[in-house]
C-alpha cells in the first residue's frame, strides 16, 4: 500500500460519492406510499389480522359487500353481491352474486367460491375466525349453514341477528372471496392452501399482488379486467420506512406520494412545504385507560370517578398528541353506527380531590406498567403529575409492547394505557369487549375481553343489552341501543375511553381521493388519482 | 451476540522487534511442523464448531427465558385460549427445553432453520434476502474506513502532535461520541434533503426497483453483472450515505488503532537502524513500520467489519435498509426465536469466515509462518 494509491482511491471514492445521482419524481401512473409495514405476518384473508396485511388484502380481494371509498359514510354497499334478502324468521340471508367477475387467475367468481371462502375461514379457525363464528358457524356445521346454488349464496345463522351486524361483518378482511381452484391447487397437508396464501394471493380485487418483501415493500399492479373498471394507478408501491423524519424527507423530495407515519413535529414542519398537503382522517383506534378492579384502591368507585377527572384531555390533545388524537370519551369511535359524541368528563383536580375526600380516601400508591411508546409514556406522566396533586402516587414501569400485553392478558396491569382497534365495522366489535363480560372469574380466562382483563364485573343488564343489540332488526333502534349502553358505561365503568386516533397523511399535492379506510375499514387505492 | 475470538487458535505473532528472517528447517522438523499444522487445523475446526454450538445454546436459552410470548405474536391479541393453546403446541413450546433445543439443532443440521413468526416466511429465505443487503453495506463501510482510516492513523503517528494528528484525534472523538441516529438523520437532511447529492432511504429508487435480475442479492454487484450502469448509479447513490456513516465509525476506530500500533513500531530500534542506514522517511514509515503492523491491523479491520455485519441496526432503520441487524433485533423484540437463532448462526459463521481469512492473511503477511 502506498500513499499514492490510497490518495487516488480516496479521490475516486469521493468523486463517485458526489456524482449526480439519477433522480426522478414518481411516475404519473405509480403511487408510492411510505408506511411501517413490518407487522405483516400473513396475507391469507383467513389468517391476516394485522393492519398492514389488511391494507394489502383490501385491495387484492373483493367481498360480498364493501364500502365505497368515495362515500364511506354510506355504509356497506353491494359488491360481489348485487342484492340480498333476509328470510322471514331472520335466520337466513340469501345473496345474489354478479356473474361478470373474474379472479386474477381468469377463473370466474362463483357463489361456490364465495361459500367455500367463508367455510374455509371457519374451518381454519385462525384468530379472526370469531368474526364469522359468532353467527353460530362451526367447523362441523358450516357446510350446511353456508351453501350456494347457482349464483346465490345462503347464510343460515343460529339466531336472527341484526342484518346490519351480519353485513358489517361481511365487509371484514376474513370474508374476502378467494379463488377456490387456485388455492386448492396449492394445498399442502390438508391446510386448505393456508401455507401458500400466507405469501400469495388469489383474489379478484382491483390490484394483483406483484411482490411482498417482508419489512421492505409490497408491490401491487392494477388488475386491468377489474369489474368496476381498471384503477388509474397502475402500480402501487408501499415501502417500509420506519422513521417519520425519513418519510418526511422522501415526501419533500417527491420520491414518495404519500407518507402515513408522520409525527406531530414532522407534520408541523411539512405543513408549510409547497407541494405537500396534510389530510386528517379519524381512524377506529381508541386510546383508553383501564383501571384494574383487582387493585384494591382502583376497585373503589370513587377512585374510578376521580381518575376520570385527572386526565388533562385538552392539554394532551393540544400538546404531545396534537393532531394525532382527539378527545373521545365513549367506546364506539366516531364513524361507527351508534357512536356517541358526549364528553362528560373534564380535567378538574379540585373535583377529583373532593370526590376522594368525600369517600374518605387519603392517598395511596399504584405501580403500573406502560408500553415504551413515547405517546403512552407521555400520557402516563401527565396522569402521574395530576394524581400526585390529589395524594395518589403513580409509579411507572416501562416495558415493551409484548411484555405489557402479556401482563395485561394475565390481569396484572393496574392502570393500562393503550389503544384498542375495532376488529370489524359493526358496533358490536367494541361493545362485546368493553361492555360484555359474562364471567369475571379468573377461571373464565376470557383473555380477549377488555372488561375481563380489567376484572370489570359488567352488570347483568349491560351484558344483556349488548347481546340484545346484536339481534335488533331495526338499524335506527339499534343505534339508539348502543348509545344507551355507552351512557351507562360512562357513568360507571372502570375502563375509560380517552381519545380517538387521527391519521395525518402527508401527500403530494396531486394525490386525490386518498382514503386510509376511516374508522371502519382499511386503505383502498383503486379510486386514487394523481393530477399535475 | 458476542464476537468469537477473532484471532483464532494461537493468535497472531506480535510484531517482531526486528524484521523476521527466513529459516530452513530440516526434514524431521518439517514433518513435525506438518503434524502440528494438521492438529492446529483440526483444533480450529473443532473450536469453531463448539463456538457456534455454544452461541446457539446461549441465544436459545435467552430466547426462552425472555419475558416475551412468541405465541401471542403469532395468534395476536384477540385469540381465544383454545387458539392460543393450539399455536403453543404447534410451535413445540410444550416440549422440555432440552428437547426443543435438540429438535432445533437437528433441523438446522438438515438445513432447516424453521419459519419466522414475524414474516411468516422460512428463515433461510429471509436471511437470503437481508444478508446481502447488510454485506454490501458493511463491506463498503469497511472499505471507506480502511482507505481513509489507515493512512490517517499512519500520518498521525508519523507527525505526532502535528495538525493531522490533531485532526485525526478530533475525527475519532466525534466518531466515537456522536449518536449514529442523529448523524444519520443530519446526513439525510443535508445530502439528500438539501443538496440532493444522494438517494433517499431505501436501497434503490422506485424506477430501478426489481429491474436488475437478482443474482447475489447485492444491488451494486447485480447491476454490474447486468451491465446496467444507471441502475448501478442509482444503487450507489442510495448506499453511499449509510456506508459513509458506517465507514466514519469504523474509520474512527481503525485510525486510532493504526496510530497506536505505529507509535509502538516507530519507537523500535530497527526503525532507528533504518534511518541511520539512510533510508528515506517515506520508506521507513510506509514500508518498514506499516509492514510490521499489518497483522494486528488485519485483526482490527476484521473485528470492525464483523461488528458492522450485526451492529448497524440504527443505520438500517434510519435508511430503511432491510438488513440483518434490524432483522435480528425485530425478531428479538417479538420473541421470534427462529429468526434470531438463524441470524445468530449467520453472524457467527461470518466471524468464523473472517477468522479464517485473517489466519490466511497472517500467513501471507508474516514470512515466518510460510
Amino acid at each position: 500500500m502506498t500513499f499514492h494509491l490510497t490518495s487516488r482511491a480516496v479521490l475516486l471514492a469521493s468523486a463517485l460519492a458526489f456524482a449526480p445521482a439519477a433522480f426522478a419524481e414518481t411516475p404519473a401512473d405509480t403511487l408510492v406510499v411510505a408506511h411501517t409495514i413490518d407487522d405483516i405476518i400473513s396475507l391469507d384473508p383467513a389468517q391476516s389480522f394485522e393492519f398492514s396485511g389488511n391494507d394489502v388484502n383490501n385491495n387484492t380481494y373483493d367481498r360480498l359487500v364493501d364500502f365505497d371509498p368515495l362515500d364511506p359514510e354510506a355504509g356497506f354497499q353491494p359488491s360481489l353481491a348485487v342484492s340480498w334478502e333476509v328470510s322471514e324468521d331472520g335466520l337466513s340471508i340469501t345473496f345474489t352474486l354478479r356473474e361478470d367477475v373474474t379472479f386474477h387467475s381468469g377463473n370466474p367468481v362463483r357463489a361456490e367460491d364465495a361459500a367455500w371462502s367463508l367455510q374455509r375461514a371457519v374451518k381454519l379457525d385462525k384468530t379472526p375466525a370469531f368474526i364469522l363464528t359468532q353467527f353460530g358457524f362451526t367447523a362441523d356445521n358450516v357446510d350446511q349453514m353456508i351453501t350456494s346454488e347457482g349464483n346465490t349464496l345462503t347464510l343460515t345463522m343460529d339466531k336472527p341477528y341484526a342484518p346490519s351486524f351480519v353485513l358489517n361483518c361481511l365487509t371484514a378482511n376474513i370474508a374476502s372471496v378467494v379463488d377456490m381452484e387456485t388455492v386448492m391447487a396449492n394445498e399442502a397437508d390438508g391446510d386448505l392452501g393456508n401455507g401458500w396464501l400466507n405469501t400469495n394471493e388469489a383474489g379478484s380485487g382491483a390490484y394483483v399482488l406483484a411482490a411482498w418483501r417482508p419489512n421492505e415493500q409490497v408491490q401491487l399492479t392494477a388488475y386491468e379486467d377489474y369489474w368496476q373498471g381498471a384503477p388509474t394507478m397502475k402500480r402501487v408501491i408501499v415501502r417500509n420506512v420506519a422513521e417519520s423524519s425519513a418519510q418526511r424527507l422522501l415526501l419533500e423530495q417527491g420520491d414518495i406520494d404519500v407518507a402515513r407515519n408522520l409525527t406531530p413535529t414532522d407534520v408541523e414542519s411539512i405543513a408549510s412545504v409547497e407541494g405537500v398537503t396534510i389530510q386528517d382522517e379519524p381512524r377506529g383506534r381508541i386510546l383508553y385507560m383501564g383501571l384494574n378492579q383487582k387493585d384494591e384502591l382502583l376497585s373503589n368507585p370513587a377512585v374510578v370517578e376521580a381518575m376520570k377527572h385527572l386526565v388533562d384531555y385538552e392539554g394532551i390533545t393540544n400538546s404531545f398528541l396534537k393532531g394525532q388524537f382527539v378527545t373521545h370519551q365513549s367506546f364506539l369511535p366516531r364513524g361507527y353506527l351508534g357512536a356517541l359524541d358526549e364528553t362528560p368528563w373534564t380535567y378538574d383536580i379540585e373535583k377529583a380531590r373532593q370526590i376522594l375526600t368525600d369517600a374518605g380516601i387519603e392517598g395511596g400508591t399504584i405501580t403500573t406498567r406502560v408500553r415504551d411508546l413515547r405517546e403512552y409514556i407521555d400520557v402516563a406522566q401527565t396522569l402521574q403529575a395530576a394524581m400526585g396533586q390529589v395524594g395518589l402516587t403513580l409509579e411507572i414501569e416501562q416495558m415493551t409492547g409484548a411484555q405489557v400485553l402479556d401482563a395485561y392478558r394475565a390481569r396484572e396491569v393496574p392502570i393500562f394505557l393503550g389503544e384498542w382497534g375495532p376488529d370489524y365495522s359493526d358496533p358490536n366489535t367494541n361493545a362485546a369487549t368493553f361492555a360484555y363480560n359474562p364471567d369475571n372469574s379468573d377461571e373464565a380466562a376470557a383473555v380477549g375481553l377488555l372488561a375481563w382483563r380489567n376484572a370489570y364485573e359488567v352488570p347483568a343488564e349491560m351484558n344483556e343489552a349488548t347481546v340484545a343489540a346484536t339481534l335488533e332488526q331495526d338499524t335506527d333502534t339499534r343505534a339508539a341501543m348502543y348509545q344507551d349502553i355507552q351512557r351507562q358505561y360512562q357513568a360507571e365503568a372502570p375502563i375509560v375511553p380517552l381519545f380517538q386516533r387521527i391519521e395525518q397523511v402527508g401527500m403530494g399535492d396531486g394525490v386525490q381521493n386518498w382514503w386510509s379506510g376511516g374508522a371502519i375499514s382499511s386503505v383502498m387505492y383503486r379510486q386514487v388519482t394523481k393530477g399535475e | 451476540m458476542s464476537a468469537t475470538d477473532i484471532t483464532g487458535t494461537g493468535g497472531p505473532p506480535s510484531p517482531g522487534a526486528t524484521p523476521p528472517g527466513r529459516g530452513r528447517p530440516d526434514l524431521a522438523g518439517r514433518r513435525a511442523l506438518r503434524r502440528r499444522r494438521a492438529r492446529s487445523v483440526a483444533g480450529t475446526i473443532l473450536s469453531l464448531a463448539l463456538t457456534l454450538l455454544g452461541l446457539l445454546l446461549v441465544t436459545f436459552i435467552i430466547g426462552r427465558v425472555m419475558p416475551i410470548d412468541p405465541v401471542l405474536k403469532v395468534v395476536g391479541d384477540r385469540a381465544t385460549q383454545a387458539q392460543y393453546d393450539a399455536a403453543y403446541i404447534a410451535m413445540g413450546l410444550d416440549q422440555p427445553l432440552v428437547v426443543q433445543f435438540l429438535t432445533y439443532i437437528g433441523d438446522v443440521l438438515q438445513g432447516d432453520f424453521g419459519r419466522s413468526i414475524s414474516t411468516g416466511q422460512p428463515v433461510s429465505a429471509d436471511i437470503a434476502r437481508v444478508f446481502p443487503a447488510t454485506l454490501e453495506l458493511a463491506t463498503l463501510g469497511t472499505l471507506i474506513g480502511v482507505v481513509i482510516g489507515v493512512p490517517l492513523g499512519v500520518i498521525a503517528a508519523a507527525r505526532r502532535g502535528g495538525i493531522i494528528d490533531q485532526v485525526a484525534r478530533v475525527v475519532a472523538l466525534v466518531g466515537y461520541s456522536m449518536p449514529i441516529f442523529w448523524l444519520g438523520l443530519m446526513g439525510l437532511l443535508i445530502f439528500y434533503g438539501m443538496l440532493g447529492w444522494v438517494g433517499g432511504p431505501g436501497r434503490q429508487g422506485i424506477l430501478y426497483d426489481g429491474m436488475v435480475p437478482n443474482v447475489t442479492g447485492m444491488v451494486l454487484v447485480d447491476s454490474l453483472i447486468a451491465g446496467d450502469w444507471p441502475a448501478f448509479q442509482d444503487a450507489f447513490s442510495h448506499i453511499i450515505l449509510p456506508a459513509s456513516l458506517l465507514g466514519y465509525y469504523s474509520l474512527a476506530y481503525i485510525s486510532r488503532m493504526t496510530r497506536s500500533f505505529m507509535l509502538e513500531q516507530l519507537s523500535q530500534e530497527y526503525i532507528t537502524t533504518a534511518r541511520v542506514k539512510g533510508l528515506s522517511e517515506r520508506a521507513v514509515i510506509w514500508r518498514h513500520a506499516l509492514g510490521n503492523i499489518a497483522i494486528p491491523l488485519v485483526t482490527v479491520i476484521a473485528l470492525s467489519f464483523g461488528s458492522l455485519l450485526e451492529g448497524s441496526v440504527l443505520t438500517e432503520i434510519i435508511f430503511s435498509w432491510p438488513g440483518l441487524g434490524s432483522y435480528i433485533t425485530r425478531g428479538l423484540l417479538s420473541g421470534d426465536m427462529n429468526a434470531v437463532l438463524g441470524g445468530t448462526v449467520v453472524v457467527g459463521a461470518c466471524f468464523v469466515v473472517l477468522n479464517l481469512l485473517s489466519d490466511i492473511l497472517y500467513r501471507f503477511l508474516d514470512p515466518r509462518s510460510t
